[in-house]
């Protein structure tokens, strides 16, 4: 071989390297973000019964509404998955327009969601309600705020797919950004579950 | 117009800054001294070659030296706290009140508690981390320089607001942990829980993010043929801490955010109304606590494998059983947290199960301490300091290590929980075991990162004042324990007959105190007569680990060319059987300096000082900074530069021909 | 390294597109499931509570096999030990606590007590 191509497979394993010493320290930080959440679970599961002569969830979650916010999320986490193949044949065009549809239903999932805590608020039962609203709002409120880190994540690196086309780079933070969004539907699996679920069978 | 002006501020206020002479005193030291920092550094016209050098770099070997050097000044702030406490419990009986009023006794024990574990264990751990890792498993840099170098401002940025107590609003008066409903904003109104929160806050995240960038390290980037099993026992410590602190600090993260929303938009997670719980706070709290004193130990006990195996001139006994011991003690960590709450009021089964695990866990430490002691068995031994500091470590965390096992179980516990027994217990663990073991390692590589020794007589003396006082200070307390002396009191009655041993203690303190003032005169002889001091070949110790086989100090590349590894020790394995490795030289990729993770903390001290101060204005604008900084930094698209093998050859020329100039010196 | 992939990047693609949907369509059918059971099957809360439950550690591991990858990681699986000791954790922590804070309620004054025990037995 001679030395440019040796140079150029040095230089290609390099970049696998780092590419995967990258995705790996990412999946280790989504762990971390793991335990966070299940701190917060562990304050729900303490804490939901405690609604102070204030509502409890099966007063207050109302169950299709919650199923539609689902389907949103879920959705999107699917077509993410489908801007992620697209990346990996480079289709620039593809990408943009899956990455555009999974921020859509992100973007409606959170409406959603914000529509629906401002209808709780307003009618009183706010976070200063009870231990029960503290801890559900925080719960939920968290994955909110990760949801929301994500779409503006997901704007930004829509921006420099449009600018700078499919890097090496692009390609290798589109991977965090996806395994990202797809973690935040493994956690709202457990929140649906729990919360909503739990919530309207009276636990 | 005015008005709207002072809305901007807040609760900030002229009658927040410090109104009796004695909060003067502390606020006018920390002010002048940072005064007079500045000002040398300006006269000096350093400024420059700071940012350059110190500020700006990801050389983990200099953001360690930052870590250290802010650790060591927090250890005096720690220290001045406990003398202060000391001389307020050895006077303040009967009739005399001491010499400070009871909120401000309670803000220093609080201060204290915070301050040492927080950013003097924390930071000696992860400073020292930062020096020696890399190098030990044959790597140039981290994982994530930048990160790593983030991760330092974050922790300088939480040093930074709890600092900023001193001078303006208060502290803490609720403890080390800020137990509610005292806590809560009904009971704590001032800002002092405020400065505690967002200053662990802000100091916890950087803590988080170098525990993955360490794992990450550990995992990734060892040099070629070094598999885990051929690794130093530091370098396994620290993967057992590292994983402890990813996994547990977000828990601290969690209860901390929830204490705050508590205290700010009026949430009930622990208020006494509202259907809070208090003792869900407890409870969370020590899930994260209990696996933090692992965090801060299972380094130092890596310290200890790489010291006793040195300077016994024996390889380490029973490799396989250390790393065993290790990996037992990570799990089981998380497994024994109640044991610092057994008095809460849970049923026997609960209490009995967690008992029983914490006397479990007490066998793959004694496992770690009957390994090292067959390791100096027939070895040829050379009592330096470093050995010294280990021998002391036996004694006191022995004696403190079977207290604990006394406490394990939970009716002996009814008895001392909270008493001063339970405090010489801890003291003994985390300063005979983790304070006492990054003693040893600073003296132990502080030629390799510098190039000369430290003075070795000064720091035996040192020894030896920190040992005598140490245990003059705290085996009263055991006794004082037993005697009913609750923890933290700022006065009591003259005829419960306390008072010799608090006087006792006191002394303690006084030998401590010479100890650290031979310490600070050693580290001072020791650069003055530099020269003298060199270490030439890099290896002064006759060490085994690859941090030995470059030279010292160690090259801001590490390495000219990777090493590749056969053997465990191998750089005893190469001494052993003569083979000398050649030098080579090659392309080698490194990081680019940035200032960006400095804006990143003084936003992030920005964000903590408006939440502080309910200028939520300011701390929205300035995380707001901190995205847009990210967003910049994520622009950057050549974050690293090549240092060519001429270069390379250039500068490691340059380098033999200085160490032939202080071969003159000897 | 250099070496020849096994399958056609065009079939990994196929694969890929494959697993997703499967992924995609599982999860909706196990989500409407539990929503149906739980709004529509009167049953032991507790019983429903675990089959809920069992429902949604299924979705988890369809996700974390379909859309995470994790089963896919070659050389030592490190993310999968990631995983395992982050679920041992967040096991010991939840249950922990659960088990922790309840007997703390049931050390409560004698009516709480009373009221805890009546809660327990469905009376």
């Amino acid at each position: 071989m001679s030395t440019a191509t040796e140079a150029n497979g040095i230089e290609i394993r390099r970049e696998r390297e780092a590419t995967e010493k990258t995705v790996f320290g990412f999946w280790v930080y989504l762990m971390t973000d793991c335990v966070l959440f299940a701190s917060l679970f562990a304050v729900y599961a303490v804490i939901h019964g405690n609604t102070f002569g204030g509502p409890s969830g099966k007063d207050i979650f109302k169950l299709p509404y919650v199923l539609m916010e689902t389907f949103a999320l879920l959705t999107s986490s699917f077509t993410c998955g489908l801007a992620m193949l697209a990346a990996q044949r480079k289709a620039k065009r593809q990408v943009l327009f899956w990455l555009g549809v999974t921020f859509s239903l992100g973007l409606t999932f959170l409406c959603l969601e914000l529509n629906e805590f401002h209808h709780l608020t307003s009618e009183g039962n706010s976070w200063r309600r009870s231990g029960f609203l503290s801890s559900y709002f925080t719960l939920v409120g968290t994955h909110g705020l990760h949801i929301t880190f994500g779409l503006l994540w997901m704007a930004i690196m829509m921006i420099y797919i449009w600018k700078r086309g499919l890097t090496d780079t692009v390609r290798k933070r589109l991977t965090l950004l996806s395994l990202f969004w797809h973690f935040l539907d493994v956690i709202w699996i457990f929140i649906f579950t729990i919360v909503y679920l739990y919530g309207s069978i009276g636990l | 117009m005015t008005q709207f002006a002072f809305a901007l501020l807040g609760r900030l206020s002229w009658s927040q800054f410090p109104q009796d002479a004695i909060t003067r005193g502390g606020a006018a030291g920390i002010v002048l001294g940072l005064l007079f920092v500045l000002a040398v550094i300006t006269y000096l016209r350093k400024w420059k070659w700071l940012w350059k050098e110190w500020f700006t770099t990801q050389d983990p070997k200099r953001i360690g030296v930052m870590y250290i050097i802010v650790a060591l000044v927090m250890l005096l702030r720690g220290g001045s706290d406990a003398v202060l406490m000391r001389t307020q419990q050895a006077v303040s009986v009967g009739n005399n009140y001491g010499i400070l009023n009871s909120n401000h006794f309670q803000q220093i024990a609080s201060a204290h508690g915070t301050i040492m574990i927080f950013f003097v264990a924390m930071g000696l751990m992860f400073g020292i981390i930062n020096l020696v890792l890399p190098l030990q498993i044959g790597a140039r840099d981290v994982a994530f320089p930048f990160l790593n170098a983030t991760s330092f401002w974050l922790f300088f940025a939480g040093m930074a607001l709890v600092n900023s107590s001193l001078v303006i609003g208060d502290f803490s008066a609720a403890g080390w942990l800020s137990y509610p409903p005292l806590s809560e904003l009904q009971y704590s109104p001032t800002v002092g829980v405020d400065y505690w929160i967002w200053s662990l806050q802000i100091a916890g995240v950087g803590s988080l993010l170098s525990g993955i960038n360490f794992l990450v390290t550990v995992l990734r980037m060892r040099a070629p043929g070094m598999s885990l099993m051929k690794m130093p026992m530091f370098a396994w410590s620290v993967l057992g801490s590292m994983s402890l602190v990813a996994f547990a600090f977000p828990i601290l993260t969690v209860t901390l955010a929830l204490l705050a929303l508590d205290r700010t938009i009026g949430t009930h997670f622990f208020t006494a109304g509202g259907g809070g719980n208090a003792m869900m706070y407890v409870n969370l709290i020590w899930a994260w606590g209990h696996p933090e004193v692992y965090i801060l130990v299972l380094p130092a006990f890596g310290v200890y494998s790489e010291i006793v195996a040195t300077y016994a001139r024996k390889k380490l006994f029973g490799y396989t059983s250390m790393v065993w011991a290790i990996w037992i003690i990570v799990l089981l960590s998380f497994t024994v947290w109640l044991h610092h709450f057994f008095t809460m009021g849970a049923g026997s089964n609960v209490n009995a199960f967690f008992g029983i695990m914490t006397a479990v866990i007490a066998i793959p430490t004694g496992v770690k301490i009957f390994n090292w002691l067959f390791t100096m068995h027939r070895g040829r031994i050379s009592f330096k300091s470093p050995m010294l500091w280990f021998m002391g470590f036996v004694v006191t965390f022995t004696i403190g290590g079977v207290a604990g096992v006394l406490m394990s179980v939970p009716i002996i516990d009814y008895q001392v929980h909270n008493s001063l027994f339970l405090v010489a217990h801890f003291h003994m663990m985390i300063v005979g075991g983790v304070l006492f073991g990054y003693f040893a390692a600073l003296t132990y590589w502080f030629p390799k990162i510098f190039g000369f020794r430290l003075h070795e007589k000064l720091g035996t003396y040192a020894f030896w004042f920190w040992i005598s006082g140490f245990l003059t200070a705290f085996i009263p307390l055991y006794i004082l324990g037993f005697m009913g002396a609750t923890r933290r009191l700022d006065h009591y009655s003259a005829s419960l007959g306390w008072q010799p041993l608090f006087i006792v203690a006191g002394f303690g303190v006084v030998l401590i105190g010479i100890g650290v003032g031979f310490q600070v005169l050693q580290l001072v002889v020791s650069i003055w007569q530099r020269n003298e001091r060199r270490d030439l070949s890099g290896d002064p110790w006759n060490g085994r680990t690859l941090e030995w086989s470059v030279p010292s100090p160690a090259p801001f590349y590490n390495f000219t060319k990777q090493p590749v590894v056969t053997d465990r020790d191998q750089f005893w394995v190469d001494k052993q059987s003569g083979k000398k490795r050649r030098t080579e030289y090659e392309d080698i990729v490194l990081p680019k300096n940035s200032g960006l993770s400095v804006a990143i903390a003084a936003c992030a001290f920005m964000v903590g000082f408006g939440m502080i101060w309910h200028m939520y204005w300011l701390a929205l604008l300035m995380l707001f900074g901190i995205i847009t900084t990210l967003v910049v930094r994520s622009m950057n698209e050549e974050p690293e530069y090549v240092l060519t093998a001429r270069e390379v050859e250039k500068l490691d020329h340059a380098r033999i021909r200085k160490l032939k100039e202080y071969e003159a010196y000897q | 390294m250099s070496s020849k992939p096994l399958v056609s990047d065009h079939d990994e693609q196929q694969l890929s597109y494959g697993r997703y949907t499967a992924g995609f369509l599982v999860s909706i059918g196990l989500t409407f499931c539990a929503y149906w059971i739980a709004t529509h099957v009167n049953a032991d809360r507790n019983l429903l509570a675990i089959i809920l439950a069992l429902l949604a550690i299924t979705q988890f591991a369809v996700q974390m096999i379909l859309f995470l990858h994790i089963s896919e990681e070659r050389g030592p699986r490190w993310r999968l030990a990631a995983a395992c000791f982050m679920l041992c954790v967040v096991l010991i922590l939840v249950g922990g606590s659960i088990w922790i804070m309840n007997n703390l309620n049931y050390r409560m004054s004698p009516q709480q007590v009373l009221q805890y025990m009546q809660s327990q037995d469905n009376l």
